[in-house]
């Protein structure tokens, strides 16, 4: 009898639980599908061609795109900068110092750097890049689209780091020996060997580092700073798309709210775009390497 | 029990043969502090195949892998001895890599192509140690895949990606890319252990074609195959060289107890 | 004599060539191991700069910065208290609501979900952490938040608080301590702490619970077996053996998702409603670090300027202590398991 209404406890706490989990899971559904349909319901009922052919100076009667142009070369900057610099820290960290110390501290720390503050590394980029120019035009605030590039680098640093090492590490180390037994030496066989077989898995942590950079407002505010006009010069005030749709949230007029709206649309689209499209090529190389 | 094993052993019984190659001299091999290669002393002569047979982990992939010093890519490995190659000890810190390896070269236990076509695989070795032009580089890599014996069936696609292969034709291959250097020595790492018999079969017969040119030290836990194809065959169990001799005085009449054993299938 | 330098010149190319592989085998390693040092370069650099610009306010205030709660531009007078407090309550709420949420997400996932089910729900779960911080900060301002104070507030002011509509306090107000002034709101507006905390919380949910997920999925199937095997139904195997086993990973991902939660922006400042005076309610608004910075830094000059770096300073260093926390906690599982 007793034992019976033990079991029976036991039974009840374990089907409480598991609903418990799927109510969870269902919670987080719910809040996705909010959030993708306001972004869409609203998004798309602001869509016009203006939004396209616009610059944001006509505020209502303008358009964002002066700010996606912006965004498309602040972006474009920051992979420019961090795909070089990444994929080598990557690589020695993956094929030089693997098991070292430094190499594990390094590592530990890109890790940190994931996810850093990214409004404190802005202002860090404010400090080493914003700053001296100021000090070298006798005070005229000096925020650039290279300060925002270089901003959006350092945000994407950490992740193609760790994309490129993790992929080097996945090459089997008989690749490695079959060159170095040939004679070749180290770097051609890091760059023309063991890169190849990687490539698409680097490909793909550049696609996740863009994906990033292009949904972030908070380290360009202080570096970029914005614009509204359109400008294709990189030592002039930057204008973007996030930065764009953070001015017309807090903007009291409806109509302005809307084009951030309809900008928020364009950026999730653009975003969740850009990681589908680096699944699949992850998927792929799977399917290829077996 | 190391010092009468050592002096039990004929460092050299194939002086009849050929002259020596390598000549393996104290040889003492240490990873992370541990002893894995004890007092190793043999002489590899030259255009003849060697096996190393032995149960698994008696150092013999470890002591094919310090003829070319392949191993010296880790960390905490330690050769200690001497490893004269046509006169020179290769083991000489300033013995050049880079000379050593287009000197020896090594095919691994899986395939390892590189990721590029069949005809860059090939190319990729020569490019590095010598500038040819490209005529001379394309008669370069049909030789060597000929001698490889694989030209016939990859002439149509030598653009075609490496990883395409099957894997016996991916480890011919390897074989190609080595000997495209010209070497001098090859060392065969259980060549065959992941393929099937037909492959297998084909290899065989390579090994046997190409020893007229090269001096072959093959490792392999098949003893059948050191049997059919080998010259000479040297026994280790547990870091030492147990017995070297010719491959039928060992396979018919082992001068050890423990070659014995091993080759009659008692262990291992 | 010809003869001679032919036979020598092979020799010596490929001498040459060996010192050259050398050399350049070095400048490649020296040009790798400078960029991998830039990684270290950009931390020490944002903690130095934050630090450097920040001097005048932590030399002017000293340590009554931390505590002083008045952050007063007309009167050149700033204390971290306001902002410190928003982003700890804010990141606290979040960890409240999203580590039971996303243990429950981990749990249907590895254990409950039929495994059909498993790929798109993680898949769709994973999508939450790809949205931009900014769109979340949009979907709390203009829906969050009003949703929040039309149907959830009233709920919590009329029961919890202290200052409900009908100025009949509760029982649970007058007799539980702290919930009353918790709750206590007269404010109509949606955006406050709580609001802030939940969005964030729905933010983090998908980093915690990836991480849950992934450890989960390292528990070795023998010990679930064997303690299934014993008759324990799938809820005690996950509480007795799979939580256990990966204990030390599960706070790691607890504290990478507060690492996310501390130093996010976008999310925070369009909710939280940047008003800088400490409330003990909930449903005020108020101040979080890294939204002062977003709100004040573009106009700020003098101390005020020094006083928004310093905060910075602060927050790169409570987050920095955070994720390394949560790396060392996550690097103890991948030990366990001879990693």
């Amino acid at each position: 009898m007793l034992s019976s209404s033990l079991y029976l406890r036991r039974r009840v706490k374990n089907v409480i639980a598991l609903g418990l989990s799927s109510v969870a899971t269902l919670i987080g559904l719910v809040f996705l599908a909010w959030i993708l349909w306001e972004t869409l319901r609203q998004g798309i009922g602001a869509i016009n061609w203006n939004l396209f052919s616009k610059i944001s100076v006509y505020r209502e009667n303008g358009g964002l795109a002066n700010a996606m142009v912006g965004s498309l070369i602040l972006d474009l900057l920051g992979i420019a900068i961090a795909t070089p610099i990444g994929v080598l820290a990557g690589t020695w960290l993956a094929e030089y110092a693997n098991r070292t110390r430094l190499g594990e501290s390094i590592r530990f720390l890109n890790d940190i750097l994931l996810s850093a503050p990214s409004i404190v590394l802005g202002l860090f980029v404010y400090t080493i890049v914003v700053l001296p120019t100021t000090a070298l035009t006798h005070g005229d605030t000096t925020f650039s689209g290279l300060a925002g590039g270089i901003a959006l680098a350092l945000i994407a640093l950490p992740v193609i780091v760790r994309t490129t090492d993790e992929m080097l590490r996945l090459v089997p180390s008989t690749l490695r020996e079959a060159a170095l037994s040939l004679g070749i030496p180290q770097w051609k066989l890091t760059m023309q060997i063991l890169m190849r077989g990687a490539r698409s898995g680097i490909i793909t942590g550049v696609l996740l580092a863009l994906a990033r950079i292009s949904g972030e407002t908070a380290p360009l505010l202080f570096t970029a700073f914005g614009n509204n006009f359109l400008t294709f010069n990189p030592m002039d005030k930057m204008p973007s798309l996030p930065q764009a749709i953070y001015e017309y949230t807090k903007d009291p007029d409806p109509a302005i709210n809307a084009i951030a709206w309809a900008g928020a649309f364009v950026i999730t689209m653009f975003v969740l775009a850009l990681s589908l499209l680096s699944r699949l090529i992850l998927s792929r190389n799977k399917v290829s390497h077996d | 029990m190391t010092e009468s094993a050592a002096a039990g052993i004929h460092p050299q019984p194939a002086a009849a043969l050929a002259p020596t190659k390598l000549r393996v001299r104290d040889l003492n091999f240490y990873y992370n502090g541990f002893h894995a290669l004890k007092g190793i002393n043999m002489d590899i002569p030259e255009k003849k195949v060697t096996a190393i047979i032995g149960p698994s982990g008696c150092g013999k992939s470890t002591l094919l892998r310090i003829f070319n010093r392949i191993y010296a890519i880790y960390p905490k490995l330690e050769a200690k001895g001497e490893i004269m190659l046509d006169e020179e000890n290769i083991l000489d810190t300033r013995y050049s890599m880079n000379k050593l390896r287009s000197k020896v070269g090594m095919v691994f236990q899986k395939p390892v192509p590189f990721p590029m076509t069949i005809f860059e695989n090939v190319a990729y070795g020569i490019r590095h140690h010598e500038r040819l032009s490209r005529a001379d580089m394309e008669i370069r890599v049909e030789q060597a895949l000929r001698s490889a014996a694989l030209w016939d069936e990859v002439k149509d696609k030598l653009k075609q990606n490496a990883l395409g292969l099957s894997g016996g034709q991916q480890q011919r291959l390897c074989i190609a890319r080595g000997i495209a250097l010209k070497p001098e020595v090859l060392l065969l790492d259980e060549p065959t252990s992941a393929l099937d018999p037909i492959a297998t079969g084909r290899i065989e017969q390579l090994v046997e074609e190409l020893k007229s040119e090269y001096t072959i030290v093959i490792v392999t836990h098949n003893m059948q195959q050191a049997a059919r194809c080998s010259d000479l065959t040297a026994f280790m169990y547990l870091g030492e060289l147990i017995e070297f001799d010719r491959t039928e005085q060992i396979f018919t009449k082992p001068g050890k107890k423990q070659t014995e054993d091993y080759i009659t299938g008692r262990f291992g | 004599m010809q003869a001679n330098e032919a036979a020598s010149a092979p020799f010596s190319t490929q001498e040459v060539r060996a010192r050259r592989d050398a050399r350049d085998d070095r400048l490649f390693g020296w040009l790798l191991k400078g960029c991998a040092l830039l990684v270290l370069a950009s931390l020490l650099g944002a903690a130095g700069a934050t630090l450097w610009g920040g001097r005048d306010a932590f030399a002017h205030f000293g340590l009554g910065f931390l505590t002083s709660s008045e952050w007063n531009p007309s009167d050149d007078v700033y204390g971290a208290l306001v902002p410190v407090f928003g982003t700890l309550i804010t990141s606290f709420i979040a960890l409240l609501v999203a580590v039971p949420i996303s243990f429950g997400i981990a749990l249907y996932l590895s254990e409950v979900a039929p495994p059909w089910l498993r790929t798109p729900v993680s898949s769709a779960i994973e999508l939450l952490a790809g949205i931009p911080s900014i769109i979340y900060g949009m979907w709390g301002l203009f829906v969050f938040a009003p949703f929040f104070a039309d149907h959830v507030k009233p709920w919590l002011t009329n029961y919890l608080g202290n200052q409900p509509d009908d100025g009949k306090v509760s029982w649970v107000a007058a007799h539980v301590p702290f919930i009353g002034r918790m709750f206590g709101n007269d404010n109509p507006f949606g955006g406050s702490v709580l609001t802030a905390g939940i969005v964030l919380a729905i933010m983090i949910i998908p980093f915690i619970s990836s991480v849950m997920r992934e450890v989960f999925q390292t528990v070795p199937t023998r010990l679930k077996e064997s303690a299934y095997a014993l008759g324990s139904s799938t809820w005690e195997v996950v509480w007795d053996i799979v939580l256990p086993y990966t204990r030390s990973a599960v706070i790691g991902g607890i504290f990478l998702g507060l690492g996310r939660a501390l130093g996010e922006t976008m999310a925070v400042t369009f909710i939280i409603g940047n008003k800088m005076k400490l409330s003990p309610s909930l449903l005020d608004p108020g101040a979080s670090i890294a939204s002062t910075i977003a709100n004040q830094f573009g106009e700020a000059a003098g101390l005020q300027k020094s006083a928004l770096m310093a905060l910075a300073f602060l927050l790169f260093v409570v987050t920095f202590i955070v994720l390394m926390i949560a790396r060392l906690m996550l690097r103890r599982l991948a030990h366990k398991e001879g990693r």
